[in-house]
């Protein structure tokens, strides 16, 4: 075993970018799950985000218009979901579901001429002197600028649900939509404006994935990432910060056990592949045991239906 | 959840024929199914069973019909969609992945009528047959040229799962890179997964992180060379399909898997009623295995090297070739000796040079 070829820096360098894809679509599915709506949907939304932008940036030479036709993609593709569920009162679950395989079966179909090119590359934003700092420069200061666009994201969503009035109201519709409706907020509005959010945040993490993680397009490439996404919103107990924790831990891990194999450290790794889940499985089990005090910081409005009538 | 049925085209209308006259759609037409791992739109080993597919209804025309289901995930689920295909009136299925062996010995058995064909697996039964390519034939001339190729005398391999199949591949691979190059080392990941796009890169990249300047997969996806193409400087060999797409470089040359001229002979054996359950394991000789066109940076003379050792493969010398040592130091060839088809089916250790441990 030679650890000595691990870099550290180059180490958590590369689990920041291997975790932006599921904090991506993890923050937006948040914001879903606090106006009280389950959408199941991330992986079918995620990997549309990521034919779209991969098809825009190919076909404009540019990655920044395809991270916005990413979120653009994933967004309309979430209103599928939302007009069905908020106006047709579809189940969600079942909805979301439907929503995944409809994904995938589309990105499948726009992606048949796609597949094998290479997309236009995305250069590391330039931060002057802060990317000399020894080590610290390695780790934080030389990324593509949707590292930082993600942690802006988080940061954003965290004060929008803790500070501003219409964070208050979306929260508020989540956790009991019948007393929103009294005083006066439009329920089915607040929700689809978030069910379009977690679109849009699903499809620029699948289009991170084709244009920046991968880079390529490949059917299917997403490859179960979405549902990740969704445990860890409830691993972060449908908290912000507690969702950045949580991506770059399961990053974290992933990257860690694929380098120190390759360092050949002699760890069994099929107990490093299953941590993240192990962890995940834990911190369920704590937090549906200690009465669920985290457990009651689920929506209480999550995955039901609500009509104006009811 | 990421499955989907597709029937070809006018499956739904042949269904609803076979239902108004039985016996004749019975004659007229012989339905073959498809299990695949991964999606057809791989770029690599799914893609090219789908090849053989097209092959299939290329050659027979309106006398096939073709089903195929795809990323069928390995382990009980796939004994389901094994089953929903024989319950749909499949004549034979192709089931084309390792780990899709017992369930289609355990499907087999509760539909004597149809006939099943497995890939890379040893179990048999009188309705299972299995068949596989050489696969470690065509990384004997990948080997000599990452040897050859390599800088920094450390290679990559990306290895989905530590079966036999993949273990061959490895040391195949090592041999006649220790050949051309006896400084080489190699480093080894497993992915445990056959196709996950996004991790294939991740293990690239920490492979090339690490100083690795030449990356083998036996994984599926063709995302190994694209984190290849990103590092720069970095070749890489196309799996299982030419992966053309990043000729000349990073990839520099390629394993073809070629099935269409068996999917083709045993659908016809089916149609003439001769099927038997065989064991076909065909590499460069038998043309199931093919070596892509040699491109990129490497040397006139590597090419030739390269070139003369698929050629003498093909004509029957063997990949394995003693003096060989198993990784313990203990004699596995002796100088001359080739092994038997059995114990390569079994392998399950390293050669000597090769550094640590085959998980368990």
């Amino acid at each position: 075993m030679d650890l000595s070829t691990i870099d550290p820096a180059i180490l958590l360098a590369s689990l920041m970018v291997a975790s932006t894809p599921i904090l991506l679509a993890a923050i937006g599915e948040l914001v879903v799950e606090k106006s009280g709506v389950l959408n199941l949907g991330v992986e079918g939304m995620m990997i549309t985000g990521a034919i779209c932008g991969f098809a825009v940036a190919v076909e404009t030479g540019s990655p920044l218009l395809g991270f916005v036709a990413a979120a653009a993609g994933g967004a309309v593709l979430s209103m599928t979901f939302g007009v069905l569920t908020q106006f047709f009162l579809s189940n969600q679950v079942a909805t979301g579901l439907a929503l995944t395989l409809f994904g995938l079966g589309l990105s499948a179909l726009m992606g048949q001429g796609y597949v094998g090119i290479k997309p236009p590359g995305l250069g590391d934003v330039n931060l002057g002197p802060l990317a000399d700092i020894p080590f610290l420069g390695t780790v934080l200061f030389r990324h593509d600028f949707m590292i930082y666009v993600s942690l802006a994201l988080v940061a954003g969503v965290w004060a929008f649900l803790k500070y501003s009035r219409a964070g208050l109201i979306l929260r508020a519709v989540g956790e009991s939509h019948d007393a929103a409706h009294a005083l006066g907020y439009k329920v089915v509005l607040v929700r689809l404006a978030a069910i379009a959010f977690g679109g849009a945040c699903a499809g620029l993490g699948g289009a991170y994935l084709s244009l920046i993680r991968v880079p390529q397009w490949t059917e299917g490439m997403t490859a179960g990432a979405g549902w990740i996404a969704l445990a860890i919103v409830v691993f972060a107990s449908w908290r912000a910060w507690g969702v950045l924790i949580g991506a770059y831990l399961f990053g974290g891990v992933a990257v860690l056990q694929l380098n120190l194999q390759a360092a050949g450290a002699h760890i069994p790794v099929e107990y490093l592949s299953m941590s993240p889940y192990l962890v995940t499985i834990l911190v369920l089990v704590i937090m549906s045991s200690g009465r669920g005090r985290a457990a009651l910081n689920a929506p209480a409005s999550l995955g039901r239906s609500f009509h104006a009538s009811s | 959840m990421k499955r989907r049925t597709l029937l070809s085209g006018g499956g739904a209308a042949a269904a609803t024929m076979a239902l108004s006259r039985p016996g004749l759609a019975q004659q007229d037409k012989v339905k073959v199914g498809f299990i695949y791992v991964g999606p057809i739109g791989d770029g690599g080993y799914t893609y090219e069973h789908n090849q053989g597919r097209l092959a299939v209804i290329e050659h027979f025309g309106d006398k096939v019909e073709t089903v195929y289901q795809e990323s069928v995930p390995e382990g009980a689920d796939a004994e389901r969609a094994i089953t929903q295909m024989a319950l749909g009136g499949a004549d034979i299925i192709f089931t084309t992945s390792f780990g899709f062996m017992d369930p289609t010995i355990n499907v087999a058995k509760k539909f004597p009528n149809v006939k099943f064909e497995h890939c890379t697996g040893y179990k048999r039964a009188d309705n299972v047959a299995t068949y596989a390519a050489r696969f470690y034939e065509g990384r004997a001339p990948c080997g000599h040229i990452a040897g050859k190729m390599t800088k920094s005398n450390k290679i990559g391999y990306i290895g989905a799962f530590p079966i036999p199949e993949v273990i061959r591949g490895i040391n195949s691979a090592f041999v006649h890179a220790q050949r051309a190059n006896p400084d080489v080392e190699f480093n080894i990941i497993w992915a445990y997964t056959w196709f996950d796009p996004a991790k294939e890169a991740d293990a690239a990249q920490a492979l090339i992180e690490q100083g690795c300047d030449v990356i083998f997969q036996h994984t599926d996806s063709t995302a190994p060379h694209a984190a290849a193409a990103k590092a720069g400087d970095v070749i890489a060999f196309g799996q299982a399909s030419d992966m053309a797409e990043y000729k000349p470089s990073p990839r520099v040359t390629s394993i073809i898997d070629v099935w269409s001229p068996y999917y083709i002979e045993r659908v016809q054996a089916v149609m003439d009623g001769t099927w038997t359950s065989t064991d076909t394991w065909g590499g460069y000789g038998a043309g199931m295995v093919e070596l892509g066109e040699i491109t990129g940076p490497v040397p006139d003379d590597v090419k030739a090297e390269a070139l003369a050792i698929r050629d003498r493969i093909a004509e029957g010398e063997h990949a394995f070739v003693g003096p060989i040592n198993k990784q313990d130091g203990s004699p596995w060839l002796a100088e001359g000796e080739t092994p038997e088809d059995g114990d390569l089916l079994t392998m399950d250790f390293y050669v000597e040079g090769i550094k640590g441990d085959i998980p368990s």
